[in-house]
């Protein structure tokens, strides 16, 4: 298990995780196309909410640039798909429920206190992380400019 | 397609919202005028001596008519009424709707006419999201976010701090 953030150059963690619907998505979903992973802390806390609201603000710019965000949390589909429509975004949401964390864990960002750290990943679309970052602690909301940092270092040439 | 990683936070200029004197401390706020601690925020700032900077950092899913109020601002700058249009969004955040709008617009004596086609035009739209880009790329996450001094102060921006930021602004 990484105990930090997989860093760019690797490619993605094999890892299974939930869409609302309840199909899986894998790491065969995230090639042909580029994707931010953003790894939240908890639906409906106050950080959280925040991060959604500003990042919303921000969807079509991330798309735009060729990409789709996703939030990736441990809390249960209907718990995120609840967490969603209570902020009325469209970023969809991913669940890493059960096994509990253990997408988070391949990512290395699952906090020792049972929940993902707040952390960055953008793989590329040939699989392989272009560009990631953890804030320093789950109570720090990393800016949307971090985003687009991240897009910009791993744009196709 | 706009440039929106990190930068400083633009200085100000002459296409900014400012008020004060030239000679008093600068502060430079991100605000929505839906936000209410935006609201007793611009109240605290009004209180002193300052020369103040206001850019739009409407958050839609977090404040709906957040983006509405801060184009009825812009459409009230057209016609040379910004502040007075400031203070009156500020002033009752339960009305923020389009008669609410219309009612502070005729308040102010404005061409209603002009301020309704300038609230929807694509240039108001493009002044607000120039004022949000320009946050987003100085990394602002919440609003209120103040900048003074060279620091940024955000959320619930006390009293104490208030004071310890004025100081630091001097």
């Amino acid at each position: 298990m990484r105990d930090s953030v997989v860093p760019p150059g690797t490619l993605a963690p094999d890892f299974t995780l939930r869409r609302e619907d309840g199909s899986e998505f894998k790491r065969a979903d995230l090639e042909g196309r580029r994707t931010v992973l953003v790894f939240y802390p908890f639906a409906f806390s106050p950080v959280c909410t925040d991060q959604l609201n500003l990042y919303e603000e921000v969807r079509e710019d991330i798309h735009k640039r060729g990409a789709t965000i996703y939030g990736v949390s441990c809390d249960a589909s209907y718990s995120q798909k609840a967490f969603r429509e209570s902020l009325g975004i469209a970023i969809e949401q991913l669940s890493d429920f059960e096994p509990k964390g253990q997408a988070c864990r391949a990512f290395g960002v699952y906090h020792p206190g049972g929940f993902p750290q707040r952390a960055l990943v953008i793989v590329g679309p040939d699989g392989v992380v272009s560009w990631s970052y953890q804030a320093p602690s789950p109570g720090d909301l990393p800016g949307a400019n971090l985003i687009f940092d991240g897009l910009a270092a791993s744009a196709p040439a | 397609m706009s440039d929106l990683g990190s930068a400083p936070v633009p200085p100000v200029s002459d296409d900014d919202h400012v008020t004060g004197d030239a000679e008093d401390m600068l502060v430079i706020e991100y605000a929505d005028f839906e936000c209410p601690f935006c609201a007793v925020l611009s109240e605290r700032l009004k209180s002193r001596r300052l020369r103040r900077v206001f850019r739009h950092f409407p958050i839609r899913s977090r404040h709906p008519r957040a983006w509405a109020a801060a184009c009825a601002a812009e459409a009230a700058a057209l016609q040379g009424r910004f502040w007075e249009m400031h203070d009156l969004l500020f002033a009752d955040q339960a009305r923020l709707d389009d008669p609410h709008l219309w009612a502070r617009a005729q308040s102010l004596e404005l061409d209603l006419d002009r301020f309704e086609a300038d609230r929807r035009s694509e240039a108001v739209g493009a002044r607000v999201r120039r004022d949000f880009e320009s946050g987003v790329r100085a990394a602002v996450v919440t609003t209120p976010t103040l900048f003074a001094g060279g620091q940024r102060y955000c959320g619930q921006i006390r009293e104490h701090a208030l004071a310890l930021l004025t100081q630091t602004a001097r």
